[in-house]
């Protein structure tokens, strides 16, 4: 029995190849960063938000500045260090996002559900998403859910915005936005800037029609859609008993 | 003789965050300075602008205490481990009565504190182009570059009445060494028109003075120094102990509740004298779950002429 948490990582760990440096949040990114590491992506530095660049934690990290990130880490930065020279300094090849909220053009929403004067919701606010949404080469989103409260025609609130939104203010943006979104369902992607999200693949079992209906727009979809390989026995193993054996974040 | 500049916190707090200021607490999700926080509940403070980018439990307790009526963020949360019911109940249903909230991204308050540290009318940043943050925050604006042919975005310079943070080990006179994540201390220390460092130990001179380069806070941006063990709890302190990660699942449960946050407050904030009362209260078991182990760095050679 593969777990969704599983497949995820898998997954995301798989568009890992050939990246250099990953900026990765805590919980899914943290997996999918740590089994690239072992597999696909051996030199992959891994770049937290709380200042650690090169981590090689002894135990899964519990947060994004748990102690274990610190003690034996290559380099430890101020935070102006961090999102200045790092982010803003165009180094980071590929940012792990999280949101409330996507849409066809993969900008986020993680501040608010409703109006951001009277929120019906109030969600933890940007953090540093606008920053990596803006600043890396390419950013992947995992999302545990995907329907249509997710999957949103129009965001309540643009929280994080791709290029598009940035070039039509007229401000060149660094990176190329969202490239990737790995759902429970399956993978859509898009190529840059003017390229609206496509689904490219689904997960065995589940149906191109399946994903449409989930969604909270047309969604656009690729001529052919792949099937995901299932996570291999030998990554499961991996993942299971040396990324996270006490379970941690694979429930 | 440099000037001795140590005090109880307690002074610290009388002396420094007067009803109406402008207060900083910085501490990025390491060496959180929630016992400064829970000593300002203490004293009572009240229509305090709390200036912090993660807000995160002790700006709750904060909120709860009745000492805020602005919040100047870029991150309103419990860390990973869930959400902040006070803050929610403020910003959701203006309950018990409405929160003004400025809200940024992390690098626009990082932006902030370099500004106001360097006593600069703004600080350029290639973040909220597209983003609907400037529609709700008019501190958020756009410049033409004079140099290029190009826009760019600004936020405006912070410069609170007094910055508090918390700190492994400083000197008496308040040169203050941290290791480990260093966050935006310093920025906030020397933005500020006051500074307060809270830490785990006051050494000797001799000790801050072999390693001068951990010394991220030099003795003249600091006007009050206080020793105060286990005061980043349940944040941590590297070196000295751990975060209290069960602490932080169990605030979103106390927090949703009003009746349980008021309950936990008069325990733990109004009901122990000092934060040495806190500490003690918690107990010596307790202490023991959190302690570290040793994992010393090399030391290195300043060398010195012959």
């Amino acid at each position: 029995m593969i777990t969704s948490s599983e497949r995820l990582s898998v997954v995301a760990s798989r568009e890992l190849a050939s990246r250099r440096t990953v900026f990765a949040g805590i919980g899914l990114p943290t997996l999918a960063a740590a089994l690239a590491h072992l597999t696909v992506a051996p030199e992959l530095e891994i770049v937290y938000e709380s200042g650690v660049c090169g981590a090689h934690p002894s135990h899964l990290p519990e947060t994004i500045a748990d102690a274990v990130l610190i003690t034996g880490a290559e380099a430890v930065l101020s935070m102006p260090a961090l999102f200045g020279y790092v982010l803003q300094g165009g180094h980071i090849d590929v940012g792990f996002l999280g949101a409330a909220q996507i849409d066809r053009w993969g900008n986020l929403n993680s501040s608010v559900i409703g109006d951001w004067h009277r929120p019906k919701v109030r969600l933890p606010g940007s953090g540093g998403a606008m920053e990596v949404m803006a600043n890396s080469r390419e950013v992947f989103v995992v999302m545990r859910r995907h329907d249509r409260r997710s999957f949103v025609d129009e965001l309540d609130f643009c929280t994080s915005p791709g290029p598009d939104r940035a070039l039509a203010e007229g401000i060149r943006p660094l990176g190329a936005g969202v490239t990737k979104v790995i759902t429970e369902l399956g993978v859509l992607a898009r190529g840059g800037v003017g390229e609206q999200l496509r689904l490219v693949a689904v997960h065995p079992g589940v149906t191109v029609d399946q994903v449409r209906e989930a969604t909270g727009w047309d969604l656009a979809v690729a001529d052919e859609v792949a099937t995901v390989e299932p996570p291999s026995e030998a990554e499961l193993r991996l993942l299971r008993e040396d990324v996270d054996p006490d379970r941690v974040y694979l429930r | 003789m440099r000037p001795d500049k140590t005090m109880t916190l307690r002074e610290a707090v009388a002396s420094f965050v007067r009803d109406g200021e402008t207060v900083c607490l910085e501490g990025f999700t390491h060496l959180i300075p929630t016992a400064a926080g829970h000593e300002i509940i203490r004293a009572g403070r009240r229509d305090l602008t709390i200036v912090r980018m993660t807000a995160d439990i002790v700006v709750d307790q904060l909120l709860a205490g009745g000492c805020v009526t602005k919040l100047v963020s870029s991150f309103v949360g419990n860390s990973s481990a869930g959400s902040l019911g006070e803050l929610r109940r403020r910003i959701e249903h203006a309950d018990p009565e409405p929160l003004q909230f400025e809200e940024y991204s992390h690098h626009g308050m990082i932006c902030r504190y370099l500004a106001g540290a360097q006593r600069l009318p703004f600080y350029p940043l290639r973040s909220y182009a597209g983003s609907d943050l400037p529609s709700v925050n008019p501190g958020i604006r756009k410049v033409a570059s004079p140099y290029a042919d190009e826009q760019v975005h600004v936020v405006p310079p912070v410069n609170p009445d007094v910055t508090i943070v918390h700190a492994q080990r400083a000197d008496r006179a308040g040169n203050t060494q941290i290791w480990g994540l260093t966050g935006v201390q310093a920025e906030a220390v020397f933005a500020a028109e006051k500074a307060v460092v809270v830490v785990e130990e006051i050494v000797d001179d001799e000790v801050v003075r072999s390693d001068p380069n951990r010394t991220v806070i030099p003795a003249h941006a600091v006007d009050a120094v206080v020793e105060c063990p286990r005061g980043a709890h349940p944040s941590f302190a590297q070196g000295y102990y751990d975060r209290d990660g069960a602490f932080y699942r169990s605030w979103s449960h106390i927090s949703k509740d009003p009746d349980r946050l008021r309950a936990w407050m008069a325990e733990w904030i109004f009901g122990t004298e000092d934060h040495a009362d806190y500490v003690a209260k918690l107990g010596d078991e307790f202490w023991a779950g959190l302690a570290v182990g040793e994992a010393m760095s090399l030391p290195v050679n300043y060398g010195r002429r012959l």
